[in-house]
C-alpha cells in the first residue's frame, strides 16, 4: 500500500482561523431598535407627520402674508380659498387658504400659531415633568430604604388628588398664559415620571450586568453613561412620547373650558373653542382645529406604540 | 386585610387633606376680597361683615374654621346665585352622578367586550377595525367628539330623515341620553378596551388556556370562564383613573349638551369667577375621586387574591 502524501489532504471545513471572528459587524441595542423602527411603516409615517408639524408651526406663521392676530373686518368667516380682498392687500393676490374665523382673522396662519402655542406648551410640559421625573425618581430609586418609602408616599398623595381639578384651580390664581399653563400642567404630572424612573433605578441597580461592571473596576460615570442610562432610556423615551398627546389634550381642554392661553394669542384648544360657537353654521371652523389635535393626538400615540415595539419585542403585539 | 384597609384611608384622607389646604390657600391668593364691590361700602359694615364671616382673625384661625367648615359640610354660599353650595351640588351632581355611572358602564362593557373580540381575533380585519376605533377614541378630544356627535346624529339626522332619533339637548328621555353617555365615554371606552387587548393577548398565551383547550373545552368556555376573568385585572386597576376622566369630561360634555349637571356648572362658575362655588366644586370632586379610587382599590384586593393585601 502506497503511503499517501500527507500534502494532499488538506482542511476543507471553514476556514480555522476566522472560525472564531465575528461575521457581521455587531448591533448595538440602539441601531437594532432603530431597524425595527424603520421596518414599522405606521411608526414611520406618523414620524414624518410630526416632524412636518413642528416644521409647519415653524415657519408657515413666518412666511404668511397675514399676521394670526390681524383682523379684516370685511371678510369675516369666509370659507376655504377666498381671495383676500382686504385693502391692505390689494392686488397682491393672496388667499385665504383655510378661510377666516368671525373676525376676519386667517384661519391657516391662526391654525399654525396656535400649533406653535399649543405644542411649545405640550412640549415644555412634557420636558418639565421629565427633569423633575428623573431626579426625583433618581434620587428615590438610587438611595432605596426610607428616602424612598417617605418620597414614594408623597408622591402618592400628589397622585392622589385629581389633577386636572388641580390643573383648573392653579389656572383660576395664577396669572393667564403659556407659562402659567406648564406651572400647571407640571405641578402634577411629574408623579408619572418619578415612579418610573424609580422602577427603572430599583430593577437596574441590582442587575448583574452592572454588578459586573462594578467587578470589573468601572467608574460609577461608567456605569451610569453605559449601563443604566441606555437601559432606562428607551422606556422614558416612549414615555415622554406618549405624554405629549396627554399635555396637548389637557391644553384644549382647559381653551375650551375658559382657561386657556389669554386673548391675542390662538391655540388649538382656544381655536377650537372659538369654532364650536359657529360650529352649527361653519362647521369647518371647529373641523380644522379638531383634526389638527386628533392627528396630533394619534400621530405621537402611533409613534409610542412604534417605539416601544421597536424598543422591546417581547412587548409586540 | 384590617391593615391594607387602614393604610389606604389613611392616605385617602390626607390626600383630601392636602386638597383642602391647596384650595384655601389658592383662594386666598387671588386679589380682592368678597366685600368689594362696585358700591363703596361703609367702614363700619366692612369691619362687621369681616366679623360675621371670620376675615377679622389671622390667617391660621381662618384656615382652621375653614376645615371645620368642610368637616360640618359647609362648603359657603355661591357668590353669584347667593345660594349653599352644597346645596347646588346636590342638585347637580344627581345628574353628573346618572350621567357618568352610565358612561363607566357603556365604557367598561363595549371596551372588554371590544378588545376580547380584537384579541380574539388577532391579526384579522376585525382585530384591526376594533383597534382603528380604539386609537381614534383614544386620540379625539371628548368635547370634539360630544360637538360632531350632536351635529350630525343630533340635528343633520333630524333635519334629514324628519325622525328625532337623538334629542340635541337636554337630560329627560332615553334617546337624550345616548349622545351625551356615548361621548363622555368613547375615550374611556377606547382606552379599556386596548388594555383589555393586550391583557387578553397574555391571558391567551398561558399554559392554563393550553390545558383548557386540551382537555376539549369550547373556545365559548374557554374564553368566559378561564380567560376574561383572569385579562379583566387590569382593567379593574384603571378604573379608578377612568372614574376621573369621565367625570372631569363631564365638564365639557355636560356644557355642549345642556345637562343640567355638576360638571357644566363648574364651567359656567369658571367662566363668572364665582370663587366660592370653584373650591366647593373643587373639594367636592376630589373628595368623590379621592372615595372611587380608594374603593377601587378595595375592590381589587378583593377580588384578585394574588395580592397580597398586607402588603399592599
Amino acid at each position: 500500500m502506497d503511503k499517501i502524501d500527507k500534502s494532499r489532504f488538506g482542511w476543507v471545513g471553514p476556514d480555522p482561523e476566522h472560525q472564531e471572528g465575528i461575521s457581521r459587524p455587531s448591533i448595538t441595542y440602539w441601531r437594532d431598535a432603530m431597524n425595527r423602527l424603520v421596518k414599522n411603516r405606521v411608526a414611520l409615517v406618523c414620524l414624518c407627520i410630526i416632524v412636518l408639524l413642528i416644521l409647519g408651526c415653524a415657519i408657515l406663521p413666518a412666511v404668511s402674508p397675514f399676521s394670526g392676530r390681524e383682523q379684516h373686518l370685511t371678510e369675516g368667516n369666509a370659507s376655504f380659498f377666498t381671495p383676500c380682498t382686504d385693502t391692505r392687500y390689494e392686488g397682491q393676490g393672496h388667499v385665504h387658504i383655510f378661510g377666516t374665523d368671525r373676525l376676519g382673522r386667517d384661519m391657516w396662519t391662526r391654525l399654525f400659531d396656535g400649533g406653535r402655542v399649543s405644542l411649545m406648551i405640550a412640549f415644555s410640559a412634557v420636558f418639565v415633568n421629565l427633569i423633575i421625573g428623573i431626579i426625583y425618581g433618581g434620587i428615590s430609586g438610587y438611595y432605596g430604604g426610607a428616602v424612598d418609602n417617605i418620597m414614594m408616599r408623597i408622591v402618592e398623595i400628589v397622585n392622589g388628588i385629581p389633577y386636572l381639578i388641580v390643573v383648573v384651580l392653579l389656572m383660576m390664581v395664577l396669572p393667564q398664559g403659556i407659562f402659567t399653563m406648564v406651572v400647571a400642567y407640571a405641578t402634577v404630572g411629574w408623579t408619572g415620571m418619578a415612579r418610573l424612573v424609580r422602577g427603572q433605578a430599583l430593577a437596574l441597580k441590582n442587575q448583574e450586568f452592572v454588578v459586573a461592571a462594578e467587578a470589573m473596576g468601572a467608574k460609577p460615570s461608567r456605569i451610569i453613561a453605559r449601563h443604566l442610562l441606555p437601559n432606562a432610556l428607551s422606556v422614558i423615551i416612549i414615555n415622554v412620547t406618549l405624554a405629549v398627546p396627554s399635555a396637548i389634550f389637557t391644553e384644549a381642554f382647559l381653551s375650551y373650558i375658559g382657561l386657556g392661553v389669554p386673548v391675542p394669542h390662538s391655540s388649538w384648544g382656544i381655536l377650537a373653542q372659538d369654532g364650536s360657537q359657529v360650529f352649527q353654521v361653519y362647521p369647518e371652523k371647529l373641523w380644522i382645529p379638531a383634526i389638527a389635535i386628533s392627528i396630533t393626538m394619534l400621530s405621537f400615540n402611533l409613534l409610542g406604540d412604534g417605539l416601544r415595539d421597536a424598543f422591546d419585542p417581547r412587548l409586540r403585539r | 386585610m384590617a391593615k391594607y384597609i387602614l393604610k389606604r384611608v389613611g392616605y385617602a384622607v390626607v390626600t383630601l387633606f392636602v386638597l383642602v389646604t391647596l384650595t384655601f390657600f389658592m383662594m386666598r391668593m387671588l386679589p380682592g376680597d368678597p366685600f368689594t364691590g362696585e358700591k363703596q361700602l361703609p367702614e363700619k359694615t366692612m369691619a362687621a361683615l369681616n366679623a360675621k364671616y371670620g376675615l377679622d382673625k389671622p390667617e391660621p384661625v381662618q384656615y382652621i374654621m375653614y376645615l371645620g367648615n368642610c368637616l360640618h359640610g359647609d362648603l359657603g354660599l355661591s357668590l353669584n346665585t347667593n345660594r349653599p353650595v352644597t346645596t347646588i351640588i346636590g342638585e347637580a351632581f344627581a345628574y353628573s352622578f346618572d350621567l357618568g355611572i352610565r358612561a363607566v358602564l357603556l365604557a367598561f362593557v363595549a371596551g372588554v367586550l371590544l378588545g376580547t373580540i380584537a384579541a380574539i381575533k388577532r391579526g384579522k380585519a376585525t382585530d384591526t377595525v376594533c383597534m382603528l376605533v380604539a386609537l381614534v377614541g383614544v386620540s379625539v378630544p371628548s368635547f370634539i367628539v360630544a360637538s360632531v356627535l350632536q351635529y350630525y346624529l343630533g340635528l343633520k339626522l333630524y333635519m334629514a330623515t324628519g325622525v328625532r332619533f337623538f334629542a340635541v339637548t337636554g337630560w329627560e328621555d332615553f334617546n337624550s341620553k345616548i349622545l351625551p353617555v356615548f361621548a363622555l365615554a368613547f375615550g374611556s371606552l377606547a382606552q379599556i378596551s386596548r388594555l383589555m387587548r393586550t391583557s387578553m393577548l397574555d391571558v391567551l398565551g398561558q399554559d392554563y388556556i393550553k390545558t383548557a383547550k386540551a382537555k376539549g373545552l369550547s373556545q365559548k368556555a374557554i374564553i368566559w370562564k378561564h380567560a376574561i376573568r383572569n385579562a379583566i385585572m387590569p382593567v379593574v386597576t384603571v378604573l379608578g383613573p377612568i372614574t376621573a376622566s369621565v367625570l372631569t369630561g363631564g365638564f365639557v360634555v355636560e356644557s355642549v349638551f345642556a345637562v343640567p349637571g355638576l360638571g357644566g356648572y363648574f364651567v359656567r362658575s369658571i367662566q363668572n369667577v364665582d370663587y366660592t362655588m370653584i373650591s366647593g366644586t373643587t373639594i367636592f370632586y376630589g373628595a368623590f375621586l379621592i372615595a372611587a379610587n380608594l374603593l377601587v382599590d378595595l375592590a381589587y384586593g378583593l377580588i384578585d387574591p394574588r395580592v397580597k393585601l398586607e402588603e399592599g
